[in-house]
């Protein structure tokens, strides 16, 4: 007769990893998801910066804002779409009710996030050097590349909150109303310099303004220099969200 | 108690469990025994999935004792000791079956062995299909494996067999005994009665959130047990339903369609009022009819 209650239960990290190889091979393999999440940020980069290049520091610049425009989507669609949808489909439910170490699951998220994010990353700076014909220095490169992956933790935090308070079908509409407008206001798709002053001061309350700020600064471009004020606004934003989507994810559990 | 604790992998006390105004489950006391084929049978929003959730660590109980072979529900300790199929819609639809396999057997110390998983679910030539093309009935199947994934000693079943043809769930119920043959404890809701008389050591009924039976099939049955009686009479309703022992009436076309606790007793009355009855039929009933009876007696108590 077995015992398996002696065993010892299997290495953790060899079930994140797992996990989160297994999330990134479902993901990759559903063209609705890797489609759009490349190809948005290339087009618009392409298009914005390389076809109508209006003055020669554009492409650097729209290389930090549409690098932010491109990290958030992993995060709030390969994230927060999943989770919704998992939920309502019972799928989170039977994998609650596994074995499965309650963190493999968010944990999993997170890293095939940034994975996704890293590589939009890699083939956005890959056209800004080539086509754009953007120069930087070797640090600033892999601090833009940091910053940026880095970027995509608070938007993994709104994603869980969207993902563990919608219902599953509704949750895509809910995350295009959030990412649409959040890319334009913040100024991600067109210089924040080109809009009227209130909306200038309106972008100052949302999130990926103060990422592409700090990833601005990082190229000698902010016109927004107050860096600590960045950090300090994404930090409050990713620990209130996130304790908010926890809050909600495991409030699931208990309905 | 210590012997019955023993005897036990599961175990509720005085449990209760409420959402709102509605009391889901109210005061469960129930023991599922080491190597028992349970079935918990009731109808819809009797609390039969709520006391899954519950068993399966996925709700909180308001109120009671839950133990799962001795420990917390929500602890892996527990969780690694059991399998659970649970209706899910859809599940990760771009990994193929053997990818979602090789990763629910990662989560356990003991998995079985990939090819006695295949072979116990049937899923020998779907390894390397995507989980997003399968049928409803190859979904199940899949969903099986994957309670099983673990080599669990307990295995809960919610509906396990929506969605499968006559010959799957035929092979299905033979994979569930010979679990039980080695000794596993099962645990089954479904509404498909006749299945539970099938394969149930033990059925415990639940209505409105308690047990209101517990048993082994045919003492369900023998407990609950009705005659129907189909005639054709010029008797009038008002006098079918004063017969004795008569706890239902119905009519099929032109054809009276009686329950009763006592068949022998209602008959002898129903013949001596009506000579010329004809077309008469008793049929006995199966479980299913016997719990719709318990089911609804229950109900109109509770009305009272």
């Amino acid at each position: 007769m077995n015992h398996p209650i002696q065993l010892p239960a299997p290495p953790l990290l060899g079930i994140y990893l797992l996990e989160s190889r297994y999330q990134v091979l479902n993901l990759l393999r559903m063209p609705g998801f890797v489609i759009p999440t490349f190809s948005f940020p290339l087009l618009f980069y392409v298009f914005f910066a390389v076809v109508l290049n209006m003055d020669p520091h554009l492409p650097a610049y729209l290389l930090a804002t549409y690098g932010t425009f491109a990290i958030m989507a992993p995060a709030l669609f390969g994230f927060g779409v999943s989770v919704a949808m998992e939920r309502s489909q019972g799928w989170l439910r039977l994998k609650q009710a596994s074995a499965m170490p309650p963190s493999a699951y968010l944990v999993a998220k997170l890293v095939t996030s940034v994975l996704f994010a890293a590589a939009v990353l890699l083939a956005l700076f890959t056209l800004g050097a080539t086509l754009g014909g953007v120069r930087l220095a070797h640090n600033q490169w892999a601090g833009l590349f940091a910053l940026l992956s880095v970027g995509t933790i608070p938007f993994c935090a709104l994603g869980l909150w969207i993902g563990s308070a919608v219902k599953g079908q509704s949750a895509p509409g809910v995350v295009n109303l959030i990412f649409l407008p959040l890319s334009l206001l913040s100024g991600l798709w067109v210089p924040i310099q080109f809009f009227p002053k209130v909306m200038q001061g309106f972008a100052q309350l949302l999130p990926p303004y103060h990422l592409a700020q700090l990833g601005l600064g990082i190229i000698g471009l902010a016109q927004d220099q107050r860096v600590w004020l960045h950090i300090t606004y994404l930090v409050i934003f990713t620990l209130l969200t996130l304790f908010l989507a926890l809050r909600a994810f495991y409030r699931q559990g208990a309905e | 108690m210590e012997n019955e604790i023993r005897g036990s992998c599961a175990v509720l006390r005085g449990v209760s469990k409420s959402f709102g105004a509605v009391q889901a489950v109210n005061q469960l006391d129930l023991n599922i025994t080491r190597g028992e084929l349970l079935g918990l049978l009731g109808p819809n929003g009797a609390g039969k999935t709520t006391t899954i959730q519950l068993l399966l660590g996925l709700l909180p109980a308001d109120q009671g004792d839950i133990s799962i072979f001795g420990a917390n529900p929500r602890s892996r300790a527990a969780r690694i000791r059991i399998g659970v199929m649970l209706q899910v819609s859809q599940m990760p639809p771009n990994l193929s079956c053997g990818e979602h396999l090789d990763l629910f057997r990662a989560y356990y110390p003991n998995p079985l062995p990939m090819q006695e998983l295949v072979a116990l679910a049937g899923l020998e030539d779907l390894l390397e299909r995507r989980s997003g093309v399968l049928s409803g009935g190859e979904n199940q199947r899949l969903m099986f494996a994957l309670a099983l994934a673990g080599n669990p000693d307990l295995l809960f079943l919610d509906e396990p067999t929506e969605g499968l043809d006559v010959l799957a769930r035929r092979r299905f119920w033979g994979a569930i005994r010979a679990l039980r043959d080695c000794g596993k404890s099962i645990v089954l809701t479904t509404h498909r009665i006749e299945e539970a008389e099938a394969v149930a050591d033990r059925v415990v009924v639940l209505n409105h959130g308690s047990l209101i039976a517990d048993g082994t099939p045919s003492e369900i049955k023998a407990c609950f047990a009705r005659k129907t009686i189909r005639c054709r009479t010029r008797l009038p309703v008002t006098q079918l339903a004063r017969l004795p022992a008569v706890s239902a009436l119905a009519q099929d076309g032109a054809i009276q369609v009686l329950q009763t606790r006592h068949a022998e007793r209602t008959l002898a009355e129903l013949m001596a009022r009506d000579p010329e009855l004809s077309e008469l039929e008793v049929q006995g009933a199966g479980l299913e009819e016997a719990f719709l009876a318990m089911t609804e007696e229950s109900t109109m108590e509770d009305a009272a």
